[in-house]
Order: structure tokens, then sequence, then C-alpha cells
């Protein structure tokens, strides 16, 4: 509680700070046109300071009201009980009240007001490309039909029955003497149906529904403002135009321009994003700049809509939406996150803003007109003809939907209609000498807003809480959900096709398919072309997060010097070796000379857990290095569902696939492996092929199954197959693996590996008991024996081992001797192995 | 409508397999004109060769598995009422029916379309998906060139995240709960003729 006190004080008095210089200003203004130019034309002496407020006060007002209302949001974040309750954006606009009042007491009249030219050029443009670019894109398409129903006709909908039911009542004498019309009301209406994209990502990012249902109200709000803006103008026109004379004609030309001013918005973006994309494929050189490109280009995709008279916020939504995907791709790592934090910054920076000035805007009597009628009506139509819209379109659209929107979605749906700053600048834009009712238009809208935002988003937390609504699943995050996914996938279409069903997802596959073949090579650098597999990038991640984890857990216990170590062991032999075998050398160079290369004391070199370091250094070349990179080969070589790139049932389907190769492959290992399975069908053996190997599938043999089954593999037809299996990398690293050897060499006598000396074999006996009740005992999230199999070709038993000895040395008595130092033939012995 | 109940008086035991898979009638016509069209020689039965001859579904990584899933153990052929019996598993689950907790689970519940996810993996059908099972659908999806390590190393992540009891394998206990989070009846739905 003091803490809000003092935040409190602290606003007002930055207030005051604010109020006194403007309340100056306008004084002084008076008195500097009179005396200013004496004074500053004749200077007597040399001043030391000057007080130049005149020639800064414009942006120093703007930065001090950028603050504030910063400020605000920084201490209502501060007590999170208060935003549980209400949410943000209605908090923001009470306290815009507090200083709207302050500063009407303080000047008699409202000095800063959002003038619509400011929110649609300075802080509307920000929101939308931050909206467009961090927009979930496959849900966003996925739901495109759905979403540009309720866009297109849930706002056309929205207006017509509002302005055509205050027509009604005005007909019906029920608002008294006011001087409108039905275009006028229909202009209101239609200024006013649109949900607003920044009330309701302030809502609803706060509630956490379930994905789709916020992709249908995000989206519906993000494009319906494109459409209400059309429609805005065209009764705009239509009112100047006067009644008489309108005919068939006008309105057609009407619905026409509906169309060009939404769909060239919209390519206008497209073409931007094109560009923006084509510009990213070669800013390698000026990363420092690189995120610029983005702001200026989106921006300027918007003004270019504007200048051309099309809709700018699709335009702006659309040029976001298109290039997020190619210039994460192509951008440098760190401007991608540069890219997404600005914006983050930009947009909730304006929201926040665009709230406050619209509590401020409010604190004005000069604007005020009451009409209760008028008002309450226009609040009941829009919340009644919201949920009629709504019920209806979902009605139409569970008819195709596979997953139809449940009544409760409904709800929520129609609940989550909030009015916002848009709605205000367009009502602001009116013409005052045109609309003889503009000042209650202009109430209404406020009436309408607060209503909106203020009411119904407080009680959308506990409406859908109370309602039950499916809560936002987490995204998939691990390696075993985004396989599943992709099997997922391959079954659908594989079920489809049985079934003999044609999917819906026509489109989808033909642009993916579009999108293989000649975006990917327009628009992507070479190397980002290879690196947009979403299994690669899980992977990647969660290996990123072992590896920070396990950082940590070092530097928890003092020192980090064996990762160095470790890396400079790497370097070294780097150098010195054929480049061909770097990748599976450092594992067994960093143990073998790390006693030659680095001196440390032994005891740190023993308890050195190279098994994990193993997996940062592979981390970190994977990054670094471009040809051990995994991202390439996984996104490069993982088929892709067919749903994701598929084409009319009646085509060859040879043509299916963008790589003939990949059908061909896919082709011949399939019907290898079915000729087999018939085979061993008729043989009276059950399931086929893969039975063979997995009788004996104990988890300490699978390697050897592996052999076997490359074997096979290759001997029933690898040359089919283009004889890239990678045989001979395989054999590679079965040889060099310690782990596996060591196991082998107690399990069964494989006779071509080479001699296991008994330390290492003895150790290795221990650990495989050992390990499972120790790792019970460790902290750190993926343990050293789980860590192991992240880097398979390095993980010896010994090390391992070796890691726990020096994670609890209280258990190291129970354990075994602990390995003695690597006896330094033994090093050779391997390394001339190799 | 004449053409569909024609065909209806056609198929055997129409009300049973109504009644158990939750088809409808014109589903289940649809279904059998489609079955026909497989059934070049007009058996009665379908065979995998039958299956193969969907071009489409030889170009499906896991097409074969998906095949055999259509057939039994030890069974070389597939009537009409398994295949209906299978497909089922995909048809969405419906909200409005109400449970009911004498009936058996229906063919196309969650746990159902799980255990029929996961015998895609587990062939040999010992319960439990092994290192090695999760390697072959992991190299069958994925093309030659990734090296044998960085398959390796995945199908361990991958094996890692969901087994709890440490035995080196996906039991279907472990299977379900890897993929708890997922909807699975949005994931494995195919929106048959509605």
């Amino acid at each position: 509680m003091p803490a809000m006190w003092h935040s409190t004080f602290i606003l007002v008095m930055v207030l005051l700070a604010i109020s006194r210089p403007s309340l100056a200003s306008q004084a002084r203004t008076e008195e500097s046109q009179g005396t200013g130019n004496a004074t500053e034309h004749t200077i007597t002496t040399l001043p030391i300071v000057i007080w130049k407020w005149e020639e800064i006060h414009f942006p120093y007002l703007v930065a001090l009201w950028v603050l504030v209302s910063w400020l605000c949001k920084l201490v209502f974040q501060q007590n999170p009980c208060l935003t549980s309750v209400i949410p943000e954006s209605g908090l923001l606009i009470c306290i815009g009240w507090v200083l709207g009042g302050i500063i009407y007491g303080a000047d008699k009249v409202q000095t800063f007001r959002l003038q619509p030219f400011t929110f649609f050029f300075y802080l509307l443009p920000q929101i939308v490309l931050d909206a467009g670019y961090s927009m979930p894109n496959k849900l966003f398409f996925g739901n495109l039909g759905a979403i540009l129903v309720y866009a297109v006709i849930g706002t056309c909908w929205n207006a017509a029955t509002l302005g055509l039911a205050l027509w009604g009542c005005w007909l019906g004498g029920a608002m008294g003497d006011i001087d409108t019309g039905l275009l006028q009301l229909l202009l209101f209406g239609s200024l006013i149906a649109a949900v607003d994209p920044v009330a309701v990502i302030a809502v609803f990012e706060e509630v956490h529904v379930n994905e789709v249902l916020y992709i249908l109200v995000f989206g519906e709000s993000l494009l319906n403002d494109g459409v209400t803006v059309v429609l805005f103008n065209v009764f705009n026109a239509f009112v100047s135009l006067g009644g008489a004379q309108i005919d068939a004609v006008e309105i057609i030309k009407g619905i026409i321009s509906f169309f060009v001013v939404a769909v060239g918005g919209s390519l206008v973006g497209v073409v931007f994003a094109l560009l923006i994309t084509l510009l990213t494929r070669c800013t390698k050189n000026i990363q420092i700049i690189e995120p610029g490109f983005i702001f200026v280009l989106g921006y300027l995709s918007y003004l270019t809509a504007e200048m051309l008279s099309l809709s700018a916020i699709l335009s702006c939504t659309f040029c976001g939406v298109c290039c997020q995907k190619y210039i994460n791709a192509n951008m440098d790592e760190r401007s991608v996150s540069t890219v997404r934090y600005t914006m983050k910054v930009f947009a909730n920076g304006s929201e926040t803003i665009i709230f406050v000035f619209l509590g401020i805007s409010a604190i004005d009597p000069s604007i005020w007109v009451w009409n209760t009628a008028f008002i309450l009506l226009t609040l009941l139509f829009i919340f009644v003809f919201r949920f009629i819209g709504v019920f209806l379109l979902t009605w139409i659209l569970n008819q195709y939907r596979l997953v139809p929107l449940d009544f409760i979605d409904q709800v929520v749906m129609g609940y989550g209609g909030l009015r916002g700053a848009v709605a205000y600048g367009l009502v602001l834009l009116l013409d005052e000498n045109t609309y003889k009712e503009k000042k209650l238009m202009v109430s209404t809208t406020f009436i309408v807003v607060y209503f909106t935002v203020m009411l119904q988003g407080i009680t959308m937390k506990p409406l859908v809480t109370w309602l039950k609504v499916k809560r936002a699943a987490v995204a998939e995050r691990t390696l075993a959900e985004k396989l599943q996914n992709r099997t997922f996938d391959h079954m659908l279409v594989a079920i489809e096709d049985i079934s003999g069903q044609i999917g819906d997802n026509y489109m989808r596959d033909k642009w993916n398919n579009f999108e293989e073949k000649w975006l990917y090579w327009l628009l992507m650098t070479p190397f980002a072309r290879k690196s947009c597999d979403p299994i690669f990038n899980i992977f990647h991640k969660l290996n990123i997060k072992d590896a920070t984890s396990y950082v940590k857990e070092g530097e928890r216990r003092g020192s980090l010097a064996f990762v160095r170590n470790e890396s400079k062991a790497d370097v070294d032999f780097n150098k010195k070796f054929d480049a061909d075998f770097s990748e599976m050398m450092p594992y067994i160079m960093t143990e073998n000379m790390g006693p030659d290369h680095v001196p440390v004391s032994s005891i740190l070199r023993d308890s050195v857990p190279s098994v994990c370091l193993d997996m940062h250094e592979q981390d970190l070349k994977m990054r670094e290095s471009e040809d051990f990179d995994a991202h390439h080969v996984l996104q490069q070589h993982l088929y892709k569902g067919r749903k994701q790139h598929r084409h009319r049932y009646s085509q060859k389907h040879l043509e299916v696939s963008k790589d003939e190769h990949e059908v061909q492959e896919i082709f011949q290992r399939t019907m290898r492996s079915r000729l087999e399975s018939f085979k061993s069908a008729k043989m009276g053996v059950a399931p086929p092929k893969i039975s063979k190997h997995l009788k004996k599938d104990q988890p300490q043999k699978v390697r050897e199954d592996y052999v076997e089954f490359s074997e096979g593999d290759s001997a029933s037809g690898c040359e089919a197959a283009g004889s890239s299996f990678p045989m001979r990398a395989y054999r590679g690293a079965g040889i060099v693996n310690p782990a596996f050897m060591a196991e082998m060499d107690t399990m069964d006598p494989m006779p071509p590996m080479q001699q296991i000396p008994s330390w290492l074999a003895e150790a290795e006996v221990d650990s495989s008991t050992v390990a499972p009740s120790q790792r019970a005992q460790l902290r750190l999230p993926w343990t050293p024996s789980n860590l192991r199999r992240l880097a398979p070709l390095r993980l010896s038993t010994h090390s391992n081992d070796s890691f726990l000895l020096a994670d609890s040395p209280a258990t190291q008595e129970g354990i075994s001797e602990p390995p003695p130092p690597p006896p330094p033939q033994d090093g050779q012995g391997r390394g001339t192995h190799k | 409508m004449g053409s569909t109940n024609s065909t209806l008086s056609k198929i055997p035991n129409v009300e049973e397999l109504v009644q158990e898979t939750g088809f409808t009638p014109a589903h289940i016509v649809r279904l059998y004109d489609r079955f026909e069209a497989l059934d070049k020689e007009k058996t009665g039965h379908l065979r995998p060769q039958d299956f193969g001859a969907i071009n489409r579904l030889a170009i499906n990584p896991i097409g074969d598995r998906i095949i055999g899933a259509f057939f039994s153990p030890g069974q070389e052929t597939v009537d009409f009422h398994s295949f209906v019996r299978i497909l089922a598993h995909f048809r969405p689950a419906d909200k409005k029916r109400p449970k009911d907790p004498s009936m058996p689970e229906p063919v196309n519940s969650r746990t159902s379309k799980l255990k029929f996810a996961f015998q895609l993996y587990d062939q040999d059908k010992d319960g439990k998906i092994s290192r090695a099972e999760l390697l072959q659908v992991l190299r069958s999806m994925l093309e030659m060139q990734v090296t044998e390590e960085q398959l390796e190393s995945i199908a361990d992540r991958t094996i890692q995240e969901a087994d709890l009891d440490t035995d080196d394998a996906i039991s279907f206990e472990e299977f379900r709960k890897s993929l708890e989070k997922v909807n699975i009846d949005h994931k494995m739905s195919i929106r048959f003729l509605r």
C-alpha cells in the first residue's frame, strides 16, 4: 500500500511538472510574441545558460507524455492484485481520467487530446505491424475463412443492423429532436461496428483462451478495421453526396470500392513484404540496421496504402504476416530478437499511450452531449447484434468446420466484441458541418468504448472461468509432440487416401508447394532455406536449455574451467586433423589430448564431465559451423506430410512433390518393405520387417540392431534408394563409440572392436548399475546419463562415471575406485585406431 | 436417396455397424463405395496389395504402417466391417452424445485414437516403443542424408522426454502422458462428409 501511495505521489508530481509548463507556455507565447523579438536580438552580454522551452516544448511534451503513460503501466504492474481484477486497458483509461482531471483543473481547458492524425499515423501502425508480425501464421491461415467471414460479413452486419435499428428508433421518436438521417446513422454504425484490435489484444492476452478462439477474435479485430475504415469512407462519401444523389450506380461503386480498397490494401502489404524479404537477403553485412529496415518498410507499407487511399491497416497487417517467416529465417538470430522485442516495445508502448489518452480526452466538457436514449440504445444494439451476428455466422461456419465452435466459444466471441480507439479516431474525423450531431456521436463512442473495455473487459475473465472456456494449451515444446504431430499429418493423409476423402487442405497444399518451389528460392538466402525445420528447432532449443542449465550448475559449483579446456582441446584438434573426421574426433581428442595440451590439475581433469561437455561442444559447433548443422539436414530431409504439399487427386502422383527424388525414394522404400512384409506374411511370420530386429530388443543392444538394419537395408536395395544411407559414417561411429563399445563388451563379444582397457570395462559395469540411482539425486534437469544420449558418439560410461563421482563425492566409496587417469598408451591406441 | 437405400441393403449388419462406429448410414454407403472401388477383384475382402494400389499411399513415409494397422495379426485380408471400424478411429469425437458408462468406449475416443497411433510405432506389439522402433519411424520420415548420429540423438531425446520409468522405451501410458497437452481429437480426426 505505501508503495502505491508513493508512486501515485510521484505521478502527481510529474503531472504538475507537465501541466505547469503547458500552462506557462500559453501565457508566455503571447508574451514572447510581444517582447520576444527585442530580447532575442539585442544581446547585451553573453548568456551562460538560457531557457529554451519554446524551442523544444513540443518534443519535450511528447516524450514526457510517453514517459507518464509508461509510468502508469509500471505502477499497475507493481500491483498485481489490481490488474488481476481490472484489465490493464481499463486501468489505463482510469488513470487517463485522473490525469485529464488534473490537467483540466489546472488549465481550465483540455490541452491534451488524442488527435486522429496522431493516432492513425503514429500510434496505430506500430500495433498493427506487431500484430501482423507476431501472428501465428498457421493458425491464422488455417482459420482465414472463418476470420474473413466474421471480419467482412460480421462487420457489415453489425454496421447495417445498428444503423438501421437506430434509424428506426429515431423515426419512432425515441431520441427526441436530433438532426440526423439514415445515412449518418449507418455511418455511425459502420465506424463503431468494428471490434478493436488494441482493446482485444489487451484484454484477451490476459485471459488466455484457447488458440482457435483467440485467433478468431484477434484476426477478426485486425481485419475488420480495414473493413470498417472502408465502410466509413464509403458512407462518408455518400453523406457528402447527399441522399438524393445516391442511385444504384453509386451503390455499386461503393461496393466495388469496398473490395478494391480491401484487396488493394492487402496487396500493397504483400508487395512490401516481398520487398522486405528481398532486402533481408542481402543485409548480412549491415546487421546493425537490419532490423530497422523492417520497421521502416512496414511503416511505409502503411503510409503507401494510405496514400493510395487503400486500407492501410490491412496493408500493414499483411505485410507483417507475409514477411515474418522469411525474414526470421533470413536475418541473423540477434536481429530477429531485436525486431521482435522492438516491435513489442513500440506496440505495447503505443497501446499504453492510446488508452491513457482515451481517458484524458474524455475529460473535456466541451465535447460532451448527452442523449440518454441514443446512447443507451446504441449500447444495447451493439451488444445484442454482436451476439446475434456471431451466433448466426458461427452456425453457418459450423456446417463446414472439422472442429465446430461450441456454444461457450461463441458466447466469449460475442462478449469479446470490444470497441476501442479506432472508432474514436474515426469519429473525430467527422466534419462538424455535415454532421450536426458529431458531438453526440463522439460522446456515444466514448461511452461505448468505456463500457466495452471497462465492463466487458473486467467481466471477461470471470466469465471465461465461469463458463469453463477451454484455455490455451501450452505450445508444442517437446520433441515427442512435434514428432507425433508430423506422424499425425502423415496418418491423416493416408487415412484420407484410403477412405477416398478429398481433404480440405487443398489450398494450403497448393500454397505450400508453391512456396517450397518458388518462394524459398526467391526469398530466402540459401542458408536460411535449409534451416526452418520445426523438429530440429525444438531439439536445438532444448539442447540450449540443457546447456544453459548445465553451465549454471557448473557455476554454482564454482568453476567452469573445464568448459574452456574442452574447447581449447577441440580447437587444437581441428587444426591438426583431417576435416573429415573433425566431427567425431573431438570426443576422443578432448580426453586423450587433454593431459598433454591443457595444463589443468589432474583432479579437475578427471572430474571433467566430458559427456555433458561434448553435448555443449556439439551444440556450439552446430550453431557455429554450418557444415555440421543438423538443422539443415533435418529440415531439408524430413518428408513433409502430404497435407503440406498435395495436389488434386486426379493428378499424376509423381507431380505431387516438389522433389521427384523424394517421391521416388519413399516409393521404393515402401515397396521394398511391403515386399518383405508380404514375403514374411506368406512364410507365416507375423508382423513384417521390423520384428526381426526387435525380438532381441534390449536397450543395451540397440546399436547392434542398427548395424543389422543398415546392412539388411542396403542389401535389399540400397542402390535403389540412392545408396546415400550413411553407412560409412555409421560404421565409423560404431567403432569409435566407447559407450556402446563398453556395453558390447559385457554383453557379447564384438570381435572387430578395439581392445578396451580393463579399467574402462570395469568402470562401465559399475556405472550401469549405479547410474540410475545416482541420477535421481542430481539436480540437473538433464542428468549426465540423459545427456549421454545427446552425444551418442562420445558417451564413455567411464566419463559418465567420473562425472557422477565428482558430483557426489559422498557416494564415492560406494561405486568403485575412481578410474585412474587414462594411461597414455591408451590414448595413443585409440588415436591410431582412427 | 434411393441409391443409398439400395446400397445399404447390400451391406450386412448395417445397424450394428452404425451403432458401433457412430457413422451415419450415408457415411457407411460412401465408405462401402470406396471399399468396392478398392476391391478390384470383388472378393469382399481387401488385401494389402489393394491398398498398395493407392498411388498416393505409396509415397507416404508411414504408409505401410498404416496399411498394416488395418490387418489384425495373422490375417491377410480385411472385410468391410473391420475396414469401417478402423476408419472410425478418425471420426471426430461427438460431443453431443451423452457419455454412457455402460457402453463400451467408443472407437473414436481419445484413448483408442492414441492406441491407434501407438501401434503404428509399436510394431512388435510388446506394448512399448523401444528406441529401435522409434528410430525406424524417424528414419522412414527422414530422408537418407540425415546422419545416423543426428537421428539417434533425436530419438534419444524423444525417449527421454517421455520415458518416466527409465526403461529406455515408451509404454502406452508414457506415450499418453507425453501427448497429454495435444488435442488428439483435433489432430486425429478427419472431416468425414458431414
